[in-house]
């Protein structure tokens, strides 16, 4: 199991994510209320099923669905988040039970469920996340793959208190 | 002669033959395959469209190419029916965002604008007659309809990752697009040379 993935796409996505912070801190003066919340993506919700049990991995594995959880205002990572997953994967449907997992994020915030491959559905490589516990707002996401062939995706989460 | 026929044959057969290769079949029901390849089926349609109405096809009469060309708008709104059925049975909440103008897959307005517009025509061209409406009026609202259907499909059809293979579908929209750009410049010179204001 590799926890860290130096490919050059990683690569390159921290290179533009040095760049574009450094050229909106130039753009931006700081802002006071720091971090904002992550808003809820449209269609992020679609065949969500409430409570999808907390698993070693969803199915037979093999694609790996990451992310990091933080606190709006101050980015505090928040360890012991509950986040729930579900795609379209080679072992069902979005809406099927065996298609849904959860895991829970660890001291540093961070989260990693495997899971099966995700294919295209409705047009586009995508996957669904939902925290939905109850002490923060509920945020629903809908990342995309950029290629059908990739065996990874990220999701992260800026959540604020209900 | 035969040539044009094979050509339109392939344009439309080799990218239904590819997408039926393609591996995504495996990991979908059927109602979700038969929904698939209605869509392509009706991009296969909306080729045919001007060519028919340019009377383009080789050994079909004008009043045959008309005939055909009012059936296979039915044929059209029909597997866009089934296209959409389909869809709403595979994941009923993705298709109600998509009707709605509230998706996320940019594809979707596209194709649903290109249905409304298809369902519009197909109703007009149904009840053209019984309306009263002239052949003037009617082409007035057909024309700007199709200029629709053919951008909102070949957009909806390119921004999709699904069965279809890419080059044979680029491809078939390429065509689709050249033969409308084809009939709709004809119909203007047309009208020039009859000396009708444009």
């Amino acid at each position: 199991m590799t926890i860290v993935v130096l490919s050059r796409r990683n690569l390159l996505l921290a290179g533009g994510a040095i760049l574009a912070a450094g050229a909106s801190s130039r753009l931006l003066p700081a802002r006071a209320d720091g971090l904002a919340p992550t808003e809820t993506m449209s269609g992020g919700a679609n065949n969500y099923r409430k409570g999808a049990p907390i698993v070693e991995r969803i199915g037979k594995g093999g694609f790996w669905m990451s992310g990091t959880v933080r606190r709006a205002g101050d980015g505090a990572p928040l360890a012991g988040q509950r986040i729930q997953i579900w795609a379209h994967t080679v072992e069902g449907q979005e809406h099927e039970p065996q298609s849904h997992g959860a895991t829970l994020t660890d001291k540093d915030g961070k989260f990693r469920l495997e899971m099966p491959q995700i294919i295209p559905i409705f047009g586009q490589p995508h996957g669904h996340l939902a925290y939905d516990s109850g002490e923060f707002k509920t945020v629903f996401l809908r990342p995309i793959m950029r290629s059908p062939k990739e065996t990874s995706l990220e999701a992260h989460f800026v959540l604020q208190p209900a | 002669m035969i040539l044009i026929w094979v050509a339109l044959a392939s344009a439309i057969g080799v990218p239904i033959a590819l997408a039926a290769g393609s591996e995504q079949l495996a990991w979908r029901g059927p109602v979700y395959i038969l929904a698939g390849f209605a869509g392509i089926i009706a991009l296969g349609l909306v080729l045919v469209q001007p060519l028919l109405a340019g009377l383009y096809l080789p050994g079909l009469s004008a009043y045959r190419s008309r005939r055909v060309h009012f059936w296979i708008g039915i044929a059209l709104a029909l597997t866009i029916v089934i296209h959409v059925a389909g869809l709403w049975i595979t994941s009923p909440p993705d298709m109600i965002d998509a009707l709605t103008y509230t998706s996320p897959t940019p594809f979707s307005p596209f194709g649903v604008t290109a249905m409304w517009a298809i369902f519009a025509v197909a109703l007009l061209a149904l009840f053209r007659r019984r309306w009263g409406l002239r052949l003037r009026t009617w082409r007035m609202i057909h024309i700007p309809l199709a200029i629709v259907i053919v951008a909102g499909t070949v957009a909806h059809c390119l921004l999709i990752e699904g069965t279809m293979e890419t080059v044979s579908k680029a491809v078939l929209c390429a065509l689709v697009l050249a033969a409308t750009i084809k009939v709709m410049v004809d119909l203007w010179r047309k009208r020039t040379l009859r000396g009708e204001s444009p």
